[in-house]
């Protein structure tokens, strides 16, 4: 069934009514995925091109079983609409939202670890699953149904290597993007999990980047946890150290976090790691040849 | 966002942190004039965004204004590993008993706050934690619990400091706890927190780091940028809100998406060049984007190449061509640029190009073929 949503996966979205909110999720249900719904405060009664539009989570919830929140709210209002998410019943969240401060994601994190609710994102381009169900910003003529679980802490990476991948004729599952941020609701780890439990997934190709330990942690997770196929790409081995590089993720300070730590730490452990986008869909085909 | 020495101290001294006396002065005359304020020995200390200034020789006793002056006078405008010094700190020496580290850190990987101390300050905490790794006391706070003095205790005692010190560590965490959630800090170290001949404990150092994302809330920490600390180039693109990087090549690197970008950087460098920055211009497509990326990238003098890495998602290949060439013939620019446009529109992006034929514009259609061709341009191997 591919991980995290498909046909049968009804979304609702919060700031549907505004132009971001609007424009992806008019694509998103062209695109065939039931977007039922979508969450304003003040414009309930509304509608957008007959979605129709409720004041508060848990009335769009009652009103049309919604059981994914996509969230295009602005920075400064995007940490209340994640905690209105939460208690308001969904069981899943994909918060594209780009730009809120690291503190207000440290406390939704902290909250959202005790509830039973699976978070994407934030500054994340969203979750396809091709051909099922398109969730978020992802440009989905690039993607084509197939076995490969893709999984990625950047937006237009995933679009290259996923477009890499389809040129080969080799579709995915599910692809994930994270999110850029230092703190996203889900790591590599929860995907690398989901992609091993997906009958579908035949092989996982996780791209990473320079900052944190998440690549090494998930490392270390694949030699216990996975049996599937696993092929990596890391970005950022030109980077300076202490130099931020567009996402609040991609620093490196002194050795640790560097490309190199966590191309080692995952060749480590057999993981095959491309040295450009290309030579990864190269290796994954390799990797389902055998 | 990295804060200056004296800046960190400022908040420090906002949430009591005991800190020495002191100011900031940009001129020889105003360090000699706070060193006779102060009175006594003083230590004059170069600001910059750098470790190793004290090895580079920016920081220096006087024991005298006349003295702070001179120091002063050598130690402004000093280049350290490549930071021009264009302020120093001045304040009043201290008498050092003991040197200790405290730092508070965002921890990304466990997502919640970790303390750390350690009865080893003074040194590089990397190198202690490479060293001496039991040495390192460390702690982590669930920010919705907050700071707790069992927090404190189990630093003190986990570092083998004695009982003595529980309650003024006790003290000094919860002042760095308190300015770390007040200013959205991602990182405060105090390396070292000195303990005095008369058993105070002081904060003799500062690093204080905060999240970019939260300065529109944070006016007092958002007025402590300093334009002046990155170079040139850096400073023109923070003036025009362009994310950009000054790396040391001679192929200006542009694309959209900071991991595509980074990822650019690394297929140049693997094909044999060397990129000059980073700069990722977002799902910006417009002509006037471009062309303030570019004035950014043409202004470093090393750049000989452009390479526009463009992968269309929301973004139109079209409309980025468009806007490539309005940018080109509004700037005249006459180094060769390559660009690959993929994704979204390509076909017609590509044909804009190809029709406008101007002879410095290179289209490729995959990533490495671009970066192949660029490194070529670039080393004059090709017209």
């Amino acid at each position: 069934m591919a991980v995290l949503i498909d046909q049968g996966s009804k979304i609702l979205v919060q700031g549907l009514t505004g132009r971001e909110g609007s424009f992806h999720a008019l694509r998103n249900r062209a695109y065939g995925t039931q977007v039922v719904a979508g969450v304003t405060p003040g414009k309930g009664g509304q509608d957008v091109e007959g979605i129709p539009v409720f004041d508060t989570v848990r009335d769009a919830v009652a009103g049309t079983a919604a059981d994914v929140s996509l969230i295009f709210v602005p920075p400064r209002f995007a940490a209340d609409a994640m905690y209105e998410a939460i208690d308001g019943g969904v069981r899943l969240i994909i918060t594209i939202t780009e730009g809120i401060p690291a503190h207000e994601m440290l406390r939704v994190y902290n909250y959202l670890r005790t509830k039973d609710v699976a978070m994407i994102g934030p500054n994340c381009p969203g979750v396809i699953s091709p051909g099922k169900a398109n969730v978020g910003i992802m440009p989905p003529q690039i993607f084509a149904p197939g076995g490969v679980g893709l999984v990625s802490r950047s937006g237009t990476l995933t679009y290259q290597i996923a477009n890499e991948l389809t040129q080969k004729g080799l579709g995915q599952s599910t692809a994930v993007g994270i999110g850029g941020d230092p703190i996203v609701g889900s790591s590599f780890i929860d995907m690398l999990a989901r992609f091993q439990a997906d009958p579908e997934t035949t092989v996982i190709a996780m791209v990473g980047e320079i900052g944190g330990n998440e690549e090494e942690q998930a490392a270390e997770f694949i030699t216990r946890e996975v049996t599937k196929p696993v092929v990596a790409y890391i970005a950022g081995f030109t980077a300076p150290p202490g130099k931020q590089m567009g996402h609040a993720g991609a620093i490196i300070s002194g050795t640790s976090g560097t490309a190199r730590a966590k191309k080692e730490a995952l060749e480590a452990v057999g993981i095959r790691v491309g040295v450009n986008p290309t030579e990864v869909a190269s290796l994954v085909e390799e990797a389902l040849a055998r | 966002m990295d804060l200056h020495e004296y800046q960190g101290k400022q908040l420090f001294a906002s949430v009591g942190i005991p800190v020495p006396r002191g100011a900031v002065a940009a001129t020889p005359e105003e360090a000699e004039k706070v060193a006779a304020e102060l009175g006594g020995r003083v230590v004059v200390k170069a600001q910059v965004h750098i470790g190793g200034r004290g090895k580079a020789g920016g920081v220096k006793l006087a024991d005298s204004p006349e003295e702070a002056r001179l120091m002063a006078a050598a130690i402004l405008g000093m280049d350290i590993r490549g930071h021009t010094v264009h302020r120093v700190l001045v304040e009043e020496a201290s008498e050092i008993a003991r040197e200790l580290y405290a730092a508070l850190i965002f921890d990304r990987g466990a997502k919640q706050v970790l303390a750390m101390l350690s009865g080893m300050g003074g040194m590089d905490v990397e190198e202690i934690a490479h060293s001496h790794p039991e040495a390192i006391a460390r702690v982590h706070v669930d920010p919705l619990a907050g700071w707790s003095d069992y927090h404190g205790r189990r630093l003190c005692f986990g570092a083998g400091l004695g009982v003595d010190l529980l309650r003024p560590i006790g003290e000094i965490f919860a002042g760095l706890w308190n300015a770390f959630m007040r200013y959205e800090a991602t990182l405060v170290e105090v390396n070292p927190l000195i303990q005095t001949m008369d058993g105070r404990l002081v904060a003799l150092d500062s690093k204080f780091s905060v999240d970019n994302n939260s300065l529109y809330r944070q006016p007092d920490v958002a007025a402590m940028r300093d334009v002046q600390a990155a170079d040139p180039q850096e400073q023109m693109a923070a003036e025009r809100g362009v994310t950009y990087v000054k790396l040391d090549g001679d192929i200006g690197v542009l694309g959209n998406g900071a991991g595509l970008v980074m990822s650019t950087l690394d297929v140049v460098a693997d094909a044999g060049g060397s990129p000059a920055n980073f700069l990722d211009v977002g799902g910006g497509a417009k002509a006037e984007e471009i062309v303030t990326a570019l004035e950014v990238i043409t202004s470093d003098p090393k750049v000989k190449t452009i390479f526009f890495n463009i992968f269309g998602g929301i973004t139109r290949c079209d409309e980025v061509a468009r806007g490539v060439l309005t940018a080109v013939e509004q700037m005249g620019i006459d180094m060769p640029i390559v660009v690959r446009l993929d994704g979204t529109h390509d076909v017609e992006g590509r044909e804009i190009l190809a029709q406008a034929a101007v002879p410095t514009l290179h289209v490729e259609a995959t990533m490495l073929d671009a970066a192949n061709r660029a490194v070529a341009l670039a080393a004059g191997r090709e017209g």
